[in-house]
């Protein structure tokens, strides 16, 4: 019994001591970001490789959740003959939720997870070590570059998810299911709010960037040197991402959309 | 006022490196217990000992990577662990180190990763960074493997460009870790000659950590013996071959048993073997 409440003590001062290096080694990055404005060709190749390398897969996931959105939104509001606002649907779930969120996992899957295991293994094979003594910030020059082109990265794949996945609404419902395309898109132009909707989802995608950057770099940069450990940091930044993406949904949702009136 | 701060100055009779009754431990295992050594100007002295006897977490406490709980490290006169991060890496700019493994950014090239401490520290022309990357490459003969990537290096290779890249500030001192281990005969010879040629060129005070005795023996002016946590024997080739200590005898003739056991701590075999049925 005591052996019991002995080990759930030392699991939550290890949960509490990690987050405690998770938020200084937070502020240490953002106190990197000014030299790294100096040189953006540093962020411009991050922006690469987190960015245009993420692009494929958010293009097909976005088209396919736009074409799934359009068909089951056709066969729900086709009961109550209100098809014609498919487009309502479509964009609204999008561009409020499942454009953000499903970037962000999807970030966390293709790009969080890279970022993680490269740092981790600069770390394992001694880089960052090497650049400490050859006088050079690896927080400077290795982690805020990559942190700060995730979260330029993230709202304009979202934008993009959302984007392509309106098209795929559209094929399906209005292709395929015979919605008149005028309302399909008249009906989307009336009810989607710039400052209410698209605003609010880019804040989402920023604030996920913001956080799905955050653990993929510390996870990296904190990783156990060795092939394992690495393997182990990789798959946290996944989880953690997920679950801190959906927890960080349901509060923003609740604070942007929470009060009807 | 000026006397005091002359006084300050680190003559050449002072060591380059003073480590005075360093403490340092790993969790609750203790790495240096009172360890005191000096590593004068100008010459190759050697940190020898068996593996897992912190050699390598020496040049870490040296280079400021890691913080002793007791004890002092001065470098050039100035404490390691008190400087602040912007002095600390101004010296460390005068401090080369060769990693085990190379540690090559695995992303540049062999041209871009000699370059890179110049990139990062001066404002030199492109002319001037290529001209000075060349003639380091050409001092370890790879000159013409200016364009390989690090993944298509040799080991032997890797430390060599390492070392390239080591020097090319022009510091004062090179740390070696475990430079020999892994090579095949000639490339250990090669950076045997390699340690050598530029200590003697340079003028460089090089620190060698090894636990290769013939290669290490062969270029060390001093030689730190080091287990459990402190310095059991120091001198120069012949004076550690004429050592009467049972633990540097062991190390050098590479015995499997003596005061460094060849059994770990354990509890007594047969009544170990009967418990278990």
């Amino acid at each position: 019994m005591l052996d019991t409440i002995a080990s759930l003590g030392r699991w939550g001062l290890n949960v509490f001591e990690r987050l405690g290096r998770g938020h200084i080694f937070l502020l240490r990055v953002l106190a990197s970001l000014g030299s790294v404005v100096v040189r953006p060709g540093l962020v411009v190749r991050e922006l690469y490789s987190v960015g245009v390398l993420s692009f494929l897969i958010i293009l097909v996931s976005g088209l396919f959740v736009g074409m799934v959105l359009g068909l089951q939104g056709y066969v729900t509001l086709s009961t109550f003959g209100a098809e014609n606002s498919l487009g309502v649907v479509v964009a609204l779930s999008l561009v409020r939720e499942l454009g953000p969120v499903v970037t962000a996992l999807l970030f966390a899957g293709r790009a969080g997870s890279a970022l993680t295991a490269e740092i981790g293994l600069m770390k394992a094979t001694e880089q960052l070590s090497a650049m400490e003594m050859m006088a050079v910030d690896p927080i400077r020059r290795v982690v805020a570059p990559r942190f700060l082109a995730s979260i330029i990265a993230m709202p304009l794949l979202a934008a993009i998810f959302s984007a392509i996945g309106v098209y795929g609404g559209m094929f399906v419902g209005v292709g395929l299911l015979g919605v008149d395309p005028g309302s399909y898109w008249s009906q989307m132009q009336a009810a989607v709010d710039l400052n209410a909707d698209i605003v609010n989802g880019v804040i989402k995608s920023v604030a996920f960037g913001f956080v799905a950057a955050w653990i993929a770099v510390f996870e990296g940069y904190d990783a156990v040197p060795t092939s394992e450990g690495v393997s182990r940091a990789t798959t946290r930044t996944v989880v953690h991402t997920a679950l801190a993406v959906l927890g960080l949904d349901f509060i923003l949702t609740a604070l942007m959309f929470g009060d009807p009136a | 006022m000026l006397e005091s701060i002359i006084e300050q100055q680190p003559t050449p009779q002072e060591p380059l490196v003073a480590v005075r009754n360093l403490h340092f431990a790993r969790g609750d295992r203790p790495i240096f217990n009172d360890l005191s050594l000096d590593i004068p100007h100008g010459k190759i002295t050697a940190l020898m000992g068996p593996s897992g006897t912190g050699k390598t977490t020496l040049l870490r406490l040296i280079g400021g990577q890691l913080k002793p709980s007791r004890g002092t490290v001065h470098v050039d006169g100035q404490n390691v662990h008190k400087l602040r991060r912007g002095a600390l890496y101004e010296l460390r700019k005068r401090m080369g180190m060769l990693f085990q493994t190379g540690a090559l950014l695995t992303d540049l090239n062999v041209f871009e990763n000699v370059a890179y401490p110049l990139r990062e520290h001066t404002k030199l022309s492109e002319e001037l960074v290529r001209d000075l990357v060349l003639i380091k490459l050409e001092a370890v003969g790879l000159r013409g493997a200016r364009g390989m990537m690090p993944s298509e290096l040799s080991g032997g290779m890797a430390r060599r460009v390492a070392l390239a890249r080591a020097v090319v500030l022009d510091p004062m001192m090179i740390m070696y870790d475990e430079p020999f281990t892994g090579l095949d005969p000639i490339t250990k010879g090669t950076i045997v000659t390699l340690i050598k040629q530029l200590s003697q060129t340079l003028g460089l005070t090089s620190v060698v950590v090894s636990h290769d005795v013939e290669e290490t023996l062969g270029i060390a002016d001093y030689i730190y013996v080091i287990a459990e946590g402190r310095v059991i024997e120091a001198g120069d080739a012949r004076a550690l071959t004429d050592s009467t200590s049972d633990w540097v005898q062991q190390f050098l003739h590479g015995r499997p048993d003596g005061p460094m056991p060849f059994h770990y701590p354990a509890r007594d075999y047969a009544q170990e073997l009967l418990d278990g049925r």
